[in-house]
């Protein structure tokens, strides 16, 4: 099957050829940081993690959000999304690939990566995240690929593929629950330390990724005639929206509870992120652009006068997934080192090399998408 | 095979391993962490013993850095002081910072240009070593918070972790910010994570910490906090005393007199 993706237009070879490019340059910038070390990038000893624990952050949630598709699909037989379930799960596989990438690339000494299987260690949050990510994307790789083998053939899939699609479903949540749950256990960093950041990731989740794969939709109607139709976009859009609303009411919930109790550790890094902290506000233009934007898109999907316009409903997906990497990434991640423990606000800024390393590794993911859509595409056309 | 035959081959074996760690030990590329194991009680028994450090921030002398001159000097810790890439195991710190969650209204003009010596807690219940994915980073036997350089995969986990800012990571080779190399201690490569190690290199051999030595105003107690007729013990039975942030649950081994 995979042969089909060796063939393909004029256009598709140029996007191929350009995101080999970029993937060439993510791997030089690499080894430079190989060479040098991690202080190539903008990170340090008070932001210790930055734009690649982001993008692993936000792209778990991308790869959780496949779920969106199969429950309604597989649980509940909704017909509609016949041609979006093979979407969203590679869609998963290529999510899950670019977080482990990104885990990697943040490594101090990613030779030794092998390491968290050789001395496995279960009181650590990552020992599990390893498992349930690696599970993941070979649960979503083996179920797809043979589905559409089977479709390839005009056969009905073997009965095995049932037992692992439903199993893939709570490990969608286990995903990114797992990985809330990497920061939401750890003391003295309080914009982590809450109960509801496992919630607030699925929410949040599942409002971008459901959002991601309209548009993807769009592209594969636009790009190759694959359209996987009104009634599952209008149903992913309804779905979206609401899981929009729900991650904007666990936000309010941590506002609520921050500036309501009073308690200064509680309120500081939400108060240094959306009003600035002794006198540092560089965080506040984006956070309240994120807020504002994301909100705005909210909208759009919920009112049926407006998501039924597609250039509306293509900017307000858009926008929900912007607003939610800005939200995840840059919110959360990197400011929830600020304050740091010793009550100080420092800067950072990512270097060109970490910015390559970047997008070489988006590139790695999109190529990768690529060559599986392009499969289904050439199997479901026939 | 005899009983004194048995008890050769150990001890030629044991002989052999010190060799070989010798050998290692002079060439700098390669040396390894050299633990005396003869020093050992036999069988370490876990809980019997938990060093701790007390210091009387009133015998620390204003403006003085002995102790992190000394601990820096003696674990090879590269001077990158100022830049984002710096490390450091034991240092300075305004008092309102390292203990951010105290009251603080109205305070005392002396507590205001206070300064106190900040380093790893070496909790009891280290949310680092609990956090660290290969065991890199764990509690010993006697209470040390340790680190095993040639494990760590450099997942900074431990940093984000711990809530006391203790750890560095080494975001570039540490050789070039290092002055007057020491033998004591082998130096880090880029990569890896590391913090105050309680100088376990100088207790094997029956040495106080090279900041309990250095420090000039004899401001740091160190002892074992399981024996109740310890200095450290009775000094914190006598004194009002404080730890970091001890709302956190992390039982922090180090303790102030402020």
């Amino acid at each position: 099957m995979l042969e089909k993706a060796l063939k393909g237009n004029r256009a598709y070879w140029i996007w191929m050829v350009l995101l080999v490019m970029v993937i060439v340059s993510g791997l030089s910038a690499w080894g430079r940081q190989l060479e040098f070390g991690l202080g190539v990038t903008g990170m340090g000893r008070d932001i210790s993690w930055g734009l690649y624990i982001a993008q692993f952050t936000f792209l778990v949630g991308v790869a959780a959000s496949a779920v969106m598709v199969v429950l309604p699909y597989y649980l509940h037989n909704q017909k509609a999304f016949g041609k979006t379930v093979i979407v969203g799960e590679f869609l998963a596989v290529s999510a899950a690939l670019m977080c482990m990438l990104f885990i990697l690339a943040d490594m101090g000494k990613p030779q030794r990566v092998l390491n968290v299987l050789l001395h496995p260690s279960p009181h650590s949050m990552v020992f599990w995240d390893v498992i349930v990510l690696n599970g993941y994307l070979l649960l979503n790789l083996v179920t797809g690929w043979a589905v559409l083998g089977a479709e390839r053939k005009g056969v009905l899939p073997p009965a095995w593929t049932k037992a692992l699609i439903y199993l893939s479903i709570p490990w969608a949540f286990s995903i990114h629950t797992v990985t809330a749950f990497l920061y939401a256990g750890m003391p003295g960093r309080h914009l982590w330390l809450t109960a509801v950041l496992a919630p607030r990731f699925l929410a949040s989740a599942f409002a971008a990724g459901t959002a991601l794969l309209i548009l993807i939709s769009f592209i594969l109607k636009k790009s190759a005639g694959y359209d996987i139709g009104f009634e599952a976009r209008k149903k992913l859009t309804v779905l979206a929206a609401y899981a929009g609303v729900a991650n904007f009411f666990l936000l309010g919930a941590e506002f609520f509870t921050a500036f309501y109790s009073n308690v200064p550790a509680h309120e500081h890094s939400l108060q240094h992120l959306y009003f600035g902290l002794h006198g540092h506000a560089a965080f506040v233009p984006w956070m309240w652009t994120s807020l504002v934007v994301g909100i705005g898109s909210v909208i759009v999907l919920l009112v049926p006068l407006f998501r039924s316009r597609p250039r509306l409903l293509v900017a307000a997906c858009i926008g929900l997934i912007a607003s939610i990497w800005v939200d995840k990434g840059i919110g959360l991640v990197i400011g929830g080192f600020l304050p740091t423990p010793f009550e100080e606000i420092v800067g950072y800024v990512p270097t060109i090399t970490e910015l390559q390393v970047t997008f070489g590794i988006w590139a790695i993911g999109l190529l990768v998408l690529t060559a599986l859509l392009k499969v289904v595409v050439d199997v479901k056309n026939g | 095979m005899n009983q004194q035959r048995r008890e050769f081959l150990r001890k030629a074996g044991f002989a052999a391993l010190a060799g070989l760690g010798a050998a290692a030990g002079l060439n700098p590329l390669h040396a390894l962490e050299k633990t005396d194991t003869s020093v050992f009680p036999r069988k370490p028994v876990e809980g019997k013993v938990r060093w701790g450090m007390l210091i009387d921030t009133r015998n620390c002398p204003e403006g003085c850095t002995k102790c992190s001159a000394a601990c820096h000097f003696e674990h090879n810790v590269p001077d990158f002081s100022g830049t984002k890439n710096e490390v450091k195991w034991i240092w300075k710190s305004p008092y309102e910072k390292a203990f951010p969650t105290s009251g603080m209204q109205f305070k005392s003009d002396e507590l205001e240009k206070l300064e106190v010596p900040t380093l790893c807690n070496h909790c009891a219940e280290p949310p680092c070593a609990k956090a660290c994915p290969t065991e890199a980073t764990f509690k010993r036997w006697d209470g040390i918070v340790s680190m095993d350089y040639h494990r760590c995969i450099g997942c900074r986990f431990c940093m984000a972790a711990c809530p006391y800012g203790s750890r560095s990571f080494n975001w570039q080779d540490p050789r070039p910010g290092i002055e007057i190399f020491s033998a004591s201690y082998p130096t880090r490569e880029r990569g890896v994570v590391e913090k105050c190690n309680f100088c376990s290199e100088r207790l094997v051999k029956g040495m106080l910490p090279a900041c309990v030595e250095a420090c000039p105003g004899k401001a740091i107690t160190f002892g074992n906090l399981n024996d109740p007729a310890s200095d450290i013990r009775a000094l914190l039975a006598r004194e009002e005393t404080m730890q970091r942030k001890p709302e956190l649950g992390t039982l922090p081994s180090v303790f102030y007199i402020i």
